[in-house]
């Protein structure tokens, strides 16, 4: 067995084993937790239509924080559809995702995937130095922080090099590039990347309580 | 030729009252053991732990957003006031003894327990710099409700013995005398008759059945006992079967405040055990912040049931009186901007009322820039008024809420929250600051009219 057989192989099968059990454990071992009853009378409706509200509704700004917040959240919006678009709108990514759902769906031109990828790392650069220098983040972050951000820019850069090569052979760069993307479907589920299924776990939270007392969510 | 004495830096870039951190100063109560503190701290953070609490305490991104909501942030550019860091043990306790991961991070030492040295700190951060006013919770693109978070977190620490003197010595009196001020029944029956007298109106006072209770807040009682008389006299005009009771009329919760728990069931449950001696169908809140989110939306989890009765805070009944023409009001000739107490607003959804009073009153209404739910807080809330050491960095944000008023160039400043006037009046002495606050149920008082 060769690199890139063990990489897409093994490695991608218990990385993708770890990335389903680890979502789940934390899902069930935070929604598991003991819940209060709620006996106010209410005075909007809260439920699952405030909860898929606020979902929604935080992905922006309120207008009295637009100023003040508007340097990270474009470099975070610029990350965030940069990745999206990478994963799932690269043909050759679109192919393998058919391998196991069994159904396709249209691409973008390489450039466009080359350019995204590009716009996700130089976000990502510019979110770090942020990170870095700022001092609220420099107080806040920790060992998470700064993991999480490397095993997310990780598999962008590996794919990005793969056309330049640089006398490495592609089905080497291919491995890496799926190694490291295994890598990133491990530590998903434990850091602060949960973001990514919590989001709607908060978000709903927050909306069922304060749309049910008709409070600004 | 002059000399320039180089051992003091020449500053003119200082503000004038410009703010020096307080002396660090920590408060402790009883005389418990050191590891007693941290172990009781860490059981009473981990008896708040929820799918609800967790969630936020999992979710947080490290964004650092909460930052810019946060008038203690913004006035000082101190990182430490950043909301989510004043949860930073509470966080800690929650990955090492209670998330899905806890077991990991005990064993690898990832999470260590917290120490008194943290907790010490903590306590500035979690009493002295945070009002609860829950503007944090509107930033934060995980949806987080940080402000909620900071209000469990105290339970921890009131229950280590490590709250602010103050705040604690008033919450005391609160739970052994029924009053944070000492107001005894007998002085509130004094102080009622007086009211009655002075404003020449019928004031009810211990009738076995009721419609409505109506409670009042001790700050009101002791420094703006008018709020007394105004109440009866809109209560009066709506033609309501109404009375105040001696044994169920002090509306705040200190208890909710210091992270007391059973202080705060205990506050709470003499209110719903007299509204329901009495029949009442309503308890009406007085002009208090805290109370309409002690009652309003957390008596009846207290109580373990829905409530058999109606809670409105002042500025809801006024509002909804004045909506059904069961009280009228006269038109007033002057321009008027409006504070929100942030529990009735922000926070308790109950901003629309305000509005509504204010239209009924006919006043050139100026609504301050990011008014009503992105109010700043007075920085008094949450019990941080109560904290003297807390004054100059109260004072220098209050500094926003200056500048946010004096745009408006309205005439007048009203708000429906007496512990946001004590608040006002403190910082407008401070600061010899021409606007003084006044009271929306007042303004309402003075200006009924006789037939509805």
């Amino acid at each position: 067995m060769d690199l890139l057989d063990f990489a897409r192989g093994p490695a991608l099968q218990v990385a993708a084993y770890i990335f389903v059990a680890g979502i789940l454990w934390r899902l069930i071992g935070i929604l598991m937790l003991k819940e209060k009853p709620e006996f106010s009378e209410p005075r909007g409706p809260g439920g699952l239509m405030a909860a898929l509200k606020v979902i929604y509704t935080r992905s922006f700004t309120a207008a009295p924080f637009k100023r003040a917040t508007m340097y990270p959240k474009m470099l975070g919006y610029v990350l965030h559809i940069g990745f999206f678009v990478v994963i799932f709108l690269f043909v050759p990514h679109i192919v393998f995702f058919e391998g196991f759902l069994g159904f396709d769906w249209p691409g973008l031109p390489n450039n466009v995937i080359y350019l995204s990828g590009v716009a996700t790392v130089v976000a990502g650069l510019a979110l770090l130095v942020r990170r870095l220098t700022n001092p609220v983040l420099k107080l806040i972050s920790n060992f998470d922080d700064y993991f999480s951000w490397f095993v997310t820019m990780l598999p962008i850069v590996t794919g990005l090099i793969m056309p330049v090569r640089m006398g490495v052979r592609y089905e080497t760069l291919l491995a890496i590039h799926i190694l490291s993307v295994a890598v990133l479907m491990i530590w998903l589920p434990f850091g602060k990347l949960g973001h990514s299924f919590l989001v709607f776990v908060t978000r709903g939270t927050t909306g069922m309580v304060f749309e049910r007392r008709g409070a600004k969510t | 030729m002059t000399t320039v004495d180089g051992r003091h830096t020449l500053d003119r870039e200082a503000e004038r009252l410009a703010y020096k951190p307080p002396e660090v100063r920590h408060d402790i109560q009883g005389d418990m053991k050191t590891e007693e503190r941290i172990e009781k701290a860490m059981r009473h953070f981990v008896k708040n732990f929820n799918s609800q609490t967790a969630s936020y305490l999992d979710g947080c991104l490290h964004c650092g957003m909460c930052a810019d909501a946060c008038h203690f942030h913004v006035r000082t550019d101190d990182p430490r006031y950043t909301p989510i860091w004043k949860l930073e043990l509470f966080k800690q306790a929650y990955k090492r003894e209670a998330g899905p991961f806890a077991f990991f991070y005990r064993l690898f030492g990832f999470k260590k327990k917290v120490t008194i040295d943290q907790l010490e700190e903590w306590q500035h951060l979690l009493y002295d710099s945070c009002t609860v006013c829950g503007r944090c919770s509107l930033v934060c693109p995980m949806g987080i409700d940080i402000a909620g978070l900071v209000s469990m977190a105290r339970h921890g620490m009131f229950m280590a013995g490590l709250i602010p003197h103050e705040l604690h010595e008033v919450a005391k009196r609160a739970a052994e005398t029924g009053s944070p001020l000492g107001i005894t029944p007998d002085k509130f029956e004094d102080r009622v008759e007086w009211m009655a007298d002075e404003h020449d109106v019928d004031i009810p006072m211990d009738v076995e059945q009721a419609d409505v209770l109506a409670v009042m807040s001790s700050i009101e009682i002791q420094k703006y006992p008018q709020s007394i008389a105004a109440t009866a006299k809109i209560l009066n005009a709506a033609g309501e079967s109404w009375t105040f009771r001696t044994d169920g009329y002090e509306a705040t919760n200190f208890g909710m405040l210091s992270g007391n728990p059973g202080w705060q069931k205990d506050a709470t449950m003499k209110l719903i055990n007299t509204a329901i001696k009495i029949g009442a169908k309503l308890i009406v809140l007085p002009e208090c912040g805290h109370a309409y989110m002690a009652l309003r939306w957390m008596g009846a989890n207290m109580y373990g049931k829905p409530l058999p009765f109606k809670v409105m805070h002042i500025s809801e009944y006024m509002a909804d009186a004045l909506n059904k023409g069961k009280i009228k009001v006269r038109k007033v000739d002057t321009s008027v901007t409006y504070h929100d107490p942030c529990q009735v607003s922000r926070r308790g959804g109950a901003t629309q009322a305000a509005r509504d009073v204010i239209r009924h009153l006919g006043v050139d209404f100026r609504e301050m820039e990011y008014g009503g739910d992105y109010n700043w807080c007075c920085g008094g809330g949450g019990g941080v008024v109560t904290i003297k050491r807390a004054d100059p960095l109260r004072h220098r944000v209050f500094k926003l809420k200056m500048d946010q008023v004096e745009k408006t160039e309205a005439d007048e400043l009203l708000s429906s929250c007496a512990n946001c006037r004590q608040s006002f009046d403190d910082s407008q002495e401070h600061f010899n600051w021409d606007y003084k606050m006044g009271s929306l149920m007042e303004m309402v008082a003075e200006n009924l009219e006789d037939e509805a």
